[in-house]
C-alpha cells in the first residue's frame, strides 16, 4: 500500500527515540532549518537593522537640499547618488525603509487585533456568522488596491489614513482565514469538553479556541506584511501615500520617474529595496507555512 | 507450470547508514492458477513486495538492491519501462485496498475501464465496449450498460471495488495480485468479493497473490500461504498444514489471536511488543523480542526458512516443539 | 447542476447590494466640503452651491440613495466632473483598451504559469524545480511598476528597441500595438504567472500522490496518460477557482501598469480621477470594475460546479 512506503520513508527519516509530540523549540529549531524562512529572516533582520541604523549612522538629513550635488550617481561621496534636489539617496530609502516597516507593522498589528475579533465572532457565534461574512464577502469583492485606493482618496493623503486604508482592505481576508480555524476547533472534543465542565464563552474563546488558531493566522499576517509594504509602495507612486517630501519609496520613485534617463538610480534602488523586502517577508512566509501548516500549500 | 518466481528479492530505503531493509532475501513461486496468501502486519514488507513485482516502486526513494523476479521465464527486474507497461494490464493485475481513492473521481466507469483496453489491445471501439460491458457482467454488476456512464462517486464501496477487479482483469492477465482486497469494505461485501475472486480464477485460470493481514481471508481462498515478518518470510506452507501445524511462533501467534465463539476467555490474546525498529534490526532472529519460545541461539544468528518436509518451510529452529506440543 | 446556478446567483444578490451600498458610503466619507475640492480655490460659493445640487448632495441621504439605485437600474453611473461626460460612456470607451492589454496578459500568465507549474511538478526537487520556483517568488515579490519602469529603462531607454509608453490599437496596426503592450502585458503578467506556477505545482504533487494515479499506472498505460490525462485533470480543476482571483489581480495591477505605460484604459481612468478627485467618476468606475469581477467570479464558480463530476451529478 503506498501508506506502507510512505510510512516507511518517514520512519527512515525519523529516529525512533526523536518521535514525541512538538514542542515550541522544536517548532522555533524545524524553522532555522528551512531553507526559505533562514534566509528570510537573515533577510529581514539586515533591512531592519539598516533602517535603524543607516539614517543614525550616515547623519545625513533626508531633506537637506543642495543645488551643488544635483543628479550624482552613486559613488564615494553619495553611495545611492543623489535627486533632482541633490538629496541624499542613501538617507531617503533608509527613511523610507523606516516608513514602510512601520506602516507595515501597523496594518499587521490591526489585522491581527481586528481580523481575529471578526473571525472569531463569525466562527463562533453561529447567529452573527452570515450577517457578518456578508459585510466580508463584499469587501473583499472589490480589487484589493482599487479598494485602497479609493479609500486613501476619500480620506486623505497621511500616514495614517494609508495604514487605516490597508487595514480596511486587508482584515477582511484575515477574518476569513481566522473564522475557518474557529470553525474547525470548535467541534473539537477538547471544546466540547470544556462546554460541558460549563465554562463561559469568552473563556473558551479565550483559553481552547484562540491559541489552538494560531498557525494559519500567524502564516496569514507574515504575508499580509508583504502585501502591505508593497500596497503603500504603489499607493505613494500612485500619488496617494503621504505628501512629498516624505521619503516613501513609492514617493521617491514618482518623483525620480522624470528623470529616468539622466538618473535611472532614483528609481532602481528604492525599488531593489522594495523587491528585496517584499521578497524576504514572502520567504520567511512561506517558510513559516511550510513549517506551521503544510496542508496551507494549496490554499496558498 | 510456475508462473511467477521471486528470487531473493531484496528491496532497501534510504541510503548509508540508515537504510531500512524492507524486503530481505524473500523467496517464493507461484504456479499456474494457484492462489497464494502473504500475510504479515503493517510495516512486515508484504505491500513492498507486491508493488517490486508490478515495478511501481518509486525508485528513488526505494532501491531494490539484490534479486531477480521471473514471469514466464524472464527476469522483469531488468525491464525497460516500456516492457513493464506491456506487462502491466495483460500480463499481471492489481487490485488495491481503497476503492474509494482508487478511482480517478473525473472520469467515468467506462472512460476507465476501456482505456486499459485500449493501450493494450487492437480492436474496435465497439468491441472495446462489448468487452467492457462483458467484464462488468463477470464481477456481478447489475445493468452494466448504464454503469459505464456512471462516476465512482455514485456507486458503493463493494460496487466499486467490484469495478477495480473488471479493470484488472480486463486484458486477460495471468496473475491477479490483490493488495488488501477485502480490509476496506464491510464484512458482508467482503465475503462476496472473495467469492467473487474464486469465481473469476476458476473462470480465466488465473493465478492470484492475495495480500492480508486477516487469517480468516486465508483460509476462504489461498491454496498456499507465505507468513511475513518485518521484511522476512518466517514460514510457508500449504493453507491446511499451515492451519493444522504452525510451525512458527508468530504464526501461533496470529491464529490464536482469532476470536472464538467457544473460548471462555476474558481478554483477547494478543503478541506482546512491536516490530523491530526497521532501521536496526535485532541480530538474530526479528521475532525473538516477542517471542514466547526463545533461546539464546535465536538472538544469536538469523535462523535460516527451512525445508521441515512435505513442502512446509519454517525460520524457527524450534518448530518441532511447536508442532508437537 | 441547474440548482447550484441559481444557488450562487442568488447567493450573490446580497453582495451586489453591499457593494453598491458600500460604494455609495465611501463617496459620502469624504470630509470636508467636496465640492470645494472640485472647484477649488477660486470658486464662488454661488458656484459650490449649483455643483452641489448637480450632484444632489443638498438632499437628504436616503433620497440620495434611492436616486443612486434608480440610476444604478438605468446604467447611469453618474456623471464625470473632470471629463463632462457619462461615466458609463467614459468607461466604455476606454474598456477595450484595458480587456485587450488584460487578455495579453492573461494568456502569458496561463501559458507560463501552468506550463512552468506543472514542470516543476513533475521534475520535483530538480534543478528545474528550483529555477521555476525562484523564478515564481520573484515574480510574486517584485512590484510590477518597478518592473515595468525597470524595463522602460533597459528596453526603451537603453536599447530603443521598445517605445516608452503610449498605445496603437490593434485594429490600426497590429505590430505597433505589440511593440506598445509587451512590456505592460509583462510586467502586469508576473505576479499571477509566480501565484499559478506555485499554485499549479503544489496541486500537481498532491495529485500524483493520489491512489488513482497509481491505478493508472498499475493498468500499465503510458506515462503521457497518467500524467497528461488523469493527474492533469484533477490538477486543473481546482485550479480554475484560482483563475477568479488572477482576474482579480490583473484588474488591480492594470491600474498601475497603465499609468507606468500612459495606457488609456480604464485603469489611467480611475487613477486620473482620483488624482482630480472626480467623485463620481471614481465612485462609477469602482462600481462597474467590482461588478464585473463579482460577474466574474460567479461564472468561476459556476464552471468549477460543471467541470467536477461530483458537484455536477450530485446537486
Amino acid at each position: 500500500m503506498a501508506e506502507d512506503v510512505a510510512t516507511l520513508d518517514t520512519v527512515a527519516a525519523v529516529p525512533v527515540e526523536a518521535r514525541r509530540s512538538s514542542t515550541r523549540w522544536d517548532t522555533l529549531f524545524r524553522l532555522l532549518r528551512h531553507p526559505s524562512f533562514r534566509t528570510g529572516i537573515i533577510l529581514t533582520a539586515l533591512i531592519v537593522l539598516a533602517a535603524i541604523f543607516v539614517p543614525i549612522i550616515s547623519g545625513v538629513d533626508p531633506d537637506k537640499l543642495s543645488m551643488r550635488t544635483r543628479f550624482m550617481p552613486p559613488g564615494a561621496a553619495f553611495l545611492f547618488g543623489t535627486d533632482n534636489f541633490g538629496r541624499s539617496q542613501l538617507a531617503r530609502v533608509a527613511y523610507g525603509a523606516r516608513l514602510s516597516l512601520l506602516i507595515g507593522t501597523a496594518v499587521v498589528l490591526l489585522n491581527a487585533v481586528f481580523g481575529t475579533l471578526l473571525g472569531a465572532l463569525a466562527g463562533y457565534f453561529r447567529r452573527l456568522d452570515n450577517p457578518l461574512m456578508r459585510f466580508n464577502d463584499a469587501l473583499m469583492a472589490f480589487p484589493a488596491i482599487l479598494l485602497a485606493i479609493a479609500l486613501t482618496a476619500v480620506l486623505g493623503r497621511s500616514i495614517p489614513n494609508v495604514i487605516l486604508a490597508l487595514s480596511i482592505v486587508y482584515v477582511p481576508r484575515t477574518a476569513r482565514i481566522v473564522r475557518a480555524s474557529v470553525l474547525v476547533i470548535r467541534q473539537m472534543e477538547f471544546v466540547q469538553a470544556a462546554v460541558a465542565a460549563g465554562a463561559g464563552h469568552w473563556r473558551i474563546l479565550r483559553r481552547h479556541i484562540l491559541p489552538n488558531s494560531m498557525a494559519p493566522l500567524i502564516v496569514q499576517l507574515s504575508f499580509l506584511f508583504a502585501y502591505a509594504v508593497l500596497a503603500e509602495a504603489t499607493l505613494s507612486f500612485l500619488g496617494l501615500g503621504a505628501e512629498p517630501p516624505t521619503p516613501t519609496w513609492g514617493n521617491i520613485m514618482a518623483e525620480g520617474r522624470q528623470y529616468m534617463r539622466e538618473a535611472p538610480w532614483i528609481i532602481t534602488i528604492p525599488g531593489g529595496a522594495l523587491a528585496m523586502t517584499v521578497l524576504a517577508l514572502n520567504l520567511l512566509g512561506d517558510g513559516l507555512r511550510d513549517v506551521l501548516d503544510p496542508r496551507l500549500k494549496i490554499q496558498q | 507450470m510456475t508462473l511467477l518466481s521471486v528470487r531473493d528479492l531484496r528491496v532497501q530505503f534510504g541510503g548509508g547508514a540508515g537504510a531500512i531493509t524492507a524486503v530481505d532475501s524473500v523467496s517464493f513461486d507461484i504456479a499456474e492458477g494457484e492462489v497464494l496468501g502473504i500475510v504479515g502486519e503493517s510495516g512486515s514488507g508484504k505491500s513492498v513486495t507486491a508493488l517490486s513485482i508490478m515495478g511501481l516502486l518509486p525508485q528513488p526513494p526505494a532501491r531494490i538492491g539484490a534479486g531477480s523476479i521471473w514471469f514466464e521465464g524472464e527476469n522483469i527486474l531488468t525491464y525497460s519501462e516500456r516492457e513493464l507497461r506491456n506487462l502491466r494490464g495483460p500480463g499481471i493485475g492489481m487490485i488495491f485496498q481503497e476503492p474509494m481513492t482508487s478511482l480517478n473521481p473525473v472520469f467515468t466507469i467506462g472512460d476507465q475501464l476501456m482505456e486499459t483496453i485500449r493501450v493494450h489491445e487492437r480492436i474496435s471501439p465497439r468491441a472495446r465496449r462489448e468487452r467492457a460491458v462483458e467484464m462488468l457482467t463477470k464481477v456481478g454488476i447489475a445493468a452494466p450498460e448504464r454503469r459505464l456512464a456512471d462516476y465512482p462517486h455514485q456507486l458503493s464501496g463493494g460496487m466499486r471495488q467490484r469495478v477495480m477487479i473488471a479493470m484488472a482483469l480486463a486484458c486477460r492477465p495471468k496473475l491477479l495480485i490483490a493488495d488488501e482486497p477485502t480490509t476496506a469494505l464491510d464484512v458482508t461485501i467482503q465475503q462476496q468479493i472473495l467469492e467473487l475472486l474464486l469465481d473469476l480464477r476458476e473462470e480465466f485460470r488465473m493465478a492470484i497473490m492475495i495480500i492480508t493481514h486477516n487469517m480468516g481471508v486465508v483460509a476462504e481462498v489461498a491454496d498456499r500461504v507465505i507468513v511475513m515478518y518485518a521484511g522476512k518470510i518466517v514460514e510457508r506452507a500449504g493453507v491446511k498444514a499451515l492451519f493444522e501445524h504452525p510451525s512458527h511462533p508468530y504464526t501461533r501467534g496470529l491464529l490464536e489471536s482469532i476470536p472464538s465463539l467457544e473460548d471462555d476467555r476474558q481478554r483477547l490474546k494478543t503478541i506482546p511488543g512491536a516490530l523491530p525498529n526497521p532501521a536496526a534490526p535485532p541480530p538474530g532472529c526479528r521475532f525473538e523480542p516477542r517471542c514466547g519460545f526463545r533461546l539464546e541461539a535465536c538472538r544469536a544468528a538469523v535462523p535460516p526458512l527451512a525445508d521441515i518436509g512435505g513442502g512446509h518451510d519454517s525460520a524457527c529452529i524450534r518448530h518441532r516443539e511447536l508442532a508437537n506440543p | 447542476m441547474g440548482r447550484v446556478v441559481l444557488n450562487r446567483i442568488i447567493g450573490a444578490v446580497p453582495v451586489v447590494l453591499l457593494v453598491t451600498l458600500i460604494t455609495f458610503g465611501l463617496m459620502r466619507l469624504v470630509p470636508g466640503d467636496p465640492t470645494a475640492a472640485l472647484t477649488g480655490l477660486s470658486g464662488t460659493p454661488q458656484e459650490r452651491e449649483q455643483l452641489r445640487k448637480d450632484l444632489g448632495l443638498d438632499q437628504p441621504y436616503y433620497v440620495q440613495l434611492v436616486k443612486w439605485y434608480a440610476d444604478l437600474a438605468r446604467g447611469d453611473l453618474g456623471r464625470s466632473i473632470l471629463l463632462g461626460q457619462s461615466v458609463t460612456k467614459a468607461t466604455f470607451e476606454r474598456l477595450p483598451i484595458s480587456l485587450a492589454l488584460s487578455a495579453y496578459a492573461l494568456v502569458l500568465t496561463l501559458v507560463l504559469g501552468l506550463l512552468s507549474g506543472i514542470l516543476a511538478a513533475l521534475r520535483q526537487n530538480t534543478w528545474l524545480d528550483q529555477a521555476a520556483m525562484v523564478f515564481a517568488m520573484l515574480g510574486i515579490s517584485l512590484p510590477n511598476f518597478w518592473l515595468g519602469l525597470m524595463m522602460i529603462v533597459l528596453f526603451s531607454v537603453h536599447l530603443g528597441w521598445l517605445p516608452t509608453g503610449g498605445y496603437v490599437p490593434f485594429t490600426e496596426d497590429p505590430i505597433g500595438w505589440l511593440r506598445t503592450t509587451t512590456m505592460p502585458a509583462i510586467s502586469l503578467a508576473l505576479l499571477q504567472v509566480g501565484l499559478l506556477a506555485r499554485i499549479t505545482r503544489s496541486t500537481m504533487l498532491e495529485v500524483l500522490r493520489q491512489d488513482y494515479v497509481r491505478t493508472a499506472r498499475a493498468k500499465g498505460l503510458p506515462n503521457y496518460l497518467v500524467v497528461g490525462k488523469h493527474a492533469l485533470a484533477n490538477t486543473m480543476i481546482p485550479v480554475v477557482t484560482i483563475i477568479g482571483i488572477i482576474v482579480s489581480l490583473l484588474i488591480s495591477g492594470s491600474v498601475v501598469t497603465e499609468t507606468v505605460f500612459s495606457i488609456p484604459g480604464v485603469g489611467q481612468l480611475l487613477t486620473s480621477a482620483i488624482l482630480n478627485r472626480d467623485y463620481p467618476m471614481i465612485q462609477g468606475g469602482l462600481l462597474f470594475v467590482t461588478l464585473v469581477l463579482v460577474g466574474i467570479n460567479i461564472l468561476v464558480d459556476i464552471a468549477y460546479a460543471w467541470l467536477d463530476p461530483r458537484v455536477r451529478y450530485d446537486g
